[in-house]
């Protein structure tokens, strides 16, 4: 073929651009090109929106001021169109952005980057509390909440004690009388926070809410969750109000102290914030980025770290598809694999990461079994094409949604993650599948159906090993190599196993040896 | 030994699939000539004009409104074929030999009402058994009367030959024969049976069912030894006349020999399978790079299949 070295050469070009820049990261910018043993900097950002009211907009959030364990290694308060000032007052932090004219949706963002300092969880705060104020109870919730106190009071001997035997049956699966009276219809993590803090007051003990983050990667859209810290005379102590559990726990940064709000919007409406959380693999690699970005060196200014971390998540997992395509065609040109669908199993091994493996199998089967149960009736029906893969799709969000209502109601949580499926390529394989026993009968569904899962579930173990995932993320340069692998495998022209195994009878016997058999045969055939 | 070695493959000449759709497929098929023979009744309105014998065409249904007409349209015939434009691996192909009024009847002798008949059109415009699922055409073809001397060899349906044509020169050919297990289908994946034949004589060479070596058929039980294709001096210049016809570099061209008629072609295909190797006990390899070393002058059909019976004829 005349194209030949060309297409090599092109191959080359995109293995040495590949191979290069990945080395250059690694030895000149000081990527380490394996994953760290511990992983300890995480990047949170903070992402305010609300909506703008044409006049002065004012925005008040409070940042962490000190939390335990944690290190701030950097913060950033980079919004465009705002001024920005910061507040440090007592033991309160607040950041303040303000713009003369916010018209429509605004987003502001707060990044900051932390360290956990191992072995220092139990941070010491050796602030005194402020005069407690009587909380105002209404009856007939005064003499629920007092009686509730006496009670309390009775069971424990301190501080601590009666925070515990408080949270506990405040979290009681069949609470008493008045614990429901107060508690009301379904109370939110908030209001049973203020509760707790009322009746701690109540008590006389100075109690106060704390917020904070629970650090775990590639967490989006996160909100704060709420804590309750009691003095006991002579320090506080932080309790989980839905666990009990004392202390700070791991992998958590204390975001706010006090009863003081969150966020403040003057000139705007609507206004909300939420998390999200990246964890950064090594500490060096961190230092790198940030190094790079002062240095302004376009491989890292120009790459996937300038985004905003949320669209970072959702580009960690883009990255693993061609991991799942390279897969894919080497399974379909070296091993040679009969599939339903060819990138379905890319699709299926996606929903298998969020859903994790025996889960995300279990429910796979299930859908498919059930929707080709359904599709054989549907196929007496004499429909449309267009008409019967809708009726097929609607099928399948049915058995979503009643997988999903019956497990929550049998207690089975896991299978709640069945919406991570996507419906229109299950309700696709169920038709395919369907046809496909219809011509050419359930052994050829069962051997692609097979097929396809076990592409699939090989896709999701390559796409889950931390260190593919690692190497994909920070040296997204390595798409090129990727794409050189799978364009040399689109030039393949040996053999596949499964050929192999196919065209064995061919290369044990001689074509001679052939007609030679079948004459011995005709002649014994006809000898009877 | 379960597997054979890439050495043992290659010195047999064997192609493997990677091989057929790059250096074959992809290099001497343009992808604009695929609908020519994707499209069936694009294929038999320019093998019409071409005069290439093909199955006469009694009707073509294009709309949904078109199967209201079908009554009317099937009347004046007895036996006929209805089939997917787009159709693939002989899907969607449904062949009455027999009707009573409005019951119509399989070759099987299965009954089928007007309604289910309707029904299986209206599945054919939607596009269910067309590659893309993309809307289609159906297909009313006379029905082939297979020659009587594949009677002792055919379950059911009618056999079917597939020549390849490669650069205009027949390459390679075999019969595909239905089977009980096959359900009364040529498909080779499906359990009919490949039948190699000798490209000097339309001899039988080799056969196998399921990818591997049989010598009887397996319902009838009669020896292969004894199959001679009919009139195989008229078939061979017709299969390498569609290269003209289509301008396909490597495909495959399907025949059927009708009592009446002689040999008519059914179908082409742009993508022809690996089988016809395990029917003919050998790689089509060696014979490819034979007909890629001939001299690249104009020769008809005639003078290029007389070239391959000499070249690749086994029983001289």
């Amino acid at each position: 073929m005349h194209s030949r070295p060309k297409f090599l050469l092109f191959v080359l070009l995109l293995l040495v651009t590949g191979v290069g820049l990945t080395l250059y990261k690694h030895f000149a910018l000081g990527f380490p090109l394996w994953p760290g043993e511990k992983a300890s900097v995480w990047t949170i950002e903070a992402k305010i929106e609300f909506t703008g009211q044409d006049k002065p907009a004012l925005v008040s959030f409070a940042l962490p001021y000190n939390p335990p364990g944690i290190e701030i290694l950097g913060e950033d308060f980079a919004s465009p169109n705002y001024g920005f000032t910061k507040i440090e007052q007592r033991d309160q932090r607040r950041a303040q952005w303000s713009s003369r004219q916010a018209t429509g949706s605004q987003t502001v963002y707060y990044r900051l980057d932390v360290y956990e300092k191992p072995g220092e969880n139990q941070g010491q705060i050796s602030q005194q509390p402020t005069a407690i104020q009587t909380p105002e109870f209404e009856e007939p919730f005064r003499t629920a909440a007092s009686t509730l106190v006496d009670e309390l009071n009775q069971r424990s001997s301190d501080t601590r004690t009666f925070t515990l035997e408080l949270l506990h049956t405040l979290n009681a699966e069949k609470p008493s009388q008045n614990v429901r009276l107060l508690l009301g219809d379904r109370p939110g993590e908030d209001f049973k926070a203020r509760l707790a803090i009322d009746l701690l007051n109540l008590a006389e003990i100075p109690a106060r809410k704390v917020r904070g983050l629970f650090l775990e990667d590639g967490r989006r859209r996160q909100a704060l969750i709420s804590f309750i810290e009691v003095h006991d005379g002579k320090k506080w102590r932080l309790f989980n109000q839905s666990t009990a559990e004392e202390g700070i726990p791991e992998h958590f940064i204390l975001w706010q102290r006090g009863g003081l709000s969150l966020l403040d919007v003057e000139g705007g409406h609507r206004s909300r914030v939420h998390f999200s959380i990246i964890e950064n693999n090594q500490s060096a690699r961190s230092i790198a980025v940030q190094q790079g970005r002062d240095e302004q060196a376009a491989l890292v200014d120009f790459s996937i770290y300038s985004l905003p971390i949320e669209e970072q998540n959702a580009f960690k997992a883009i990255l693993l598809v061609p991991i799942g395509a390279l897969i894919v065609v080497i399974l379909r040109t070296l091993v040679g694999i009969r599939t339903s669908g060819t990138f379905m199993p890319i699709l299926i091994a996606l929903a298998f990461i969020k859903t994790s493996l025996i889960t995300g199998l279990f429910i796979f089967i299930f859908v498919v079994s059930a929707g080709l149960l359904i599709r054989s009736y549907l196929s007496h029906l004499n429909l449309l094409l267009v008409a019967r893969i809708s009726a097929v799709i609607i099928v399948v969000i049915g058995l979503m949604a009643a997988m999903s209502i019956v497990s929550q109601k049998l207690g089975f949580s896991q299978a709640l993650t069945v919406t991570f499926f996507p419906m229109i390529i299950l309700a696709w394989t169920i038709e395919r599948m369907s046809i496909l026993w219809e011509e050419d009968g359930p052994k050829e569904v069962l051997i692609q159906g097979a097929g396809s899962l076990f592409v699939a579930i090989l896709a999701y173990l390559c796409m889950t090993n931390r260190v593919v995932e690692y190497l994909t993320f920070n040296f997204p340069e390595l798409l090129f190599v990727n794409l050189a692998v799978i364009l040399l495998l689109g030039q393949y022209t040996g053999y596949r196993l499964s050929e192999l195994r196919r065209f064995q009878p061919l290369a044990e016997t001689e074509l001679d040896s052939v007609l030679r058999q079948q004459k011995s045969n005709h002649n014994t055939a006809n000898d009877k | 030994m379960m597997f054979a070695t890439p050495k043992q493959l290659r010195a047999r000449g064997i192609m493997g699939m990677n091989r057929r759709n790059v250096d074959y497929v992809a290099a001497h098929n343009p992808r604009h000539l695929y609908p020519l023979v994707d499209n069936k009744l694009k294929t038999k309105l320019l093998a019409e004009q071409a005069g290439i014998a093909v199955p006469k065409l009694l009707g073509t249904l294009r709309y949904q409104h078109d199967v209201k007409g079908l009554h009317s349209q099937l009347l004046p015939h007895e036996k006929f074929v209805i089939k997917p434009s787009k159709g693939s691996g002989g899907k969607g192909i449904l062949v009455i030999a027999e009707r009573e009024h409005d019951i119509y009847f399989k070759p099987s002798e299965e009954a089928i009402s007007h309604e289910a008949l309707e029904r299986h059109v209206t599945n054919i415009l939607s596009g269910l058994y067309s590659l893309s699922g993309s809307p289609d055409i159906a297909m009313i073809e006379s029905m082939i009367e297979a020659h009587n001397i594949f009677d002792a060899y055919s379950f059911e349906g009618v056999p079917d030959i597939r020549v390849i044509i490669f650069k205009g020169y027949p390459v390679m050919a075999m019969l595909r024969l239905a089977t009980h297990a096959s359900d009364g289908k040529a498909n080779l994946h499906q359990g009919a049976v490949g039948v190699g034949i000798d490209l000097a004589t339309g001899k039988a060479l080799h056969a196998v069912q399921h990818d591997r070596p049989i010598y009887q058929h397996p319902d009838t039980q009669r020896d292969f030894s004894e199959l001679q294709i009919p009139d195989w001096d008229k078939l061979l210049p017709l299969a390498a006349a569609c290269q003209e016809m289509t301008g396909l570099g490597y495909m495959g061209v399907d025949i059927v020999i009708d009592k009446n008629h002689g040999p008519l072609i059914l179908e082409l295909n742009a993508r022809p399978g690996l089988a016809i190797q395990m029917a003919n006990g050998t790689g089509i390899f060696p014979r490819l790079q034979q007909v890629e070393g001939l001299s690249g002058e104009q020769r008809t059909p005639e003078q290029r299949a007389q070239t391959s019976r000499e070249l690749f004829g086994q029983q001289p």
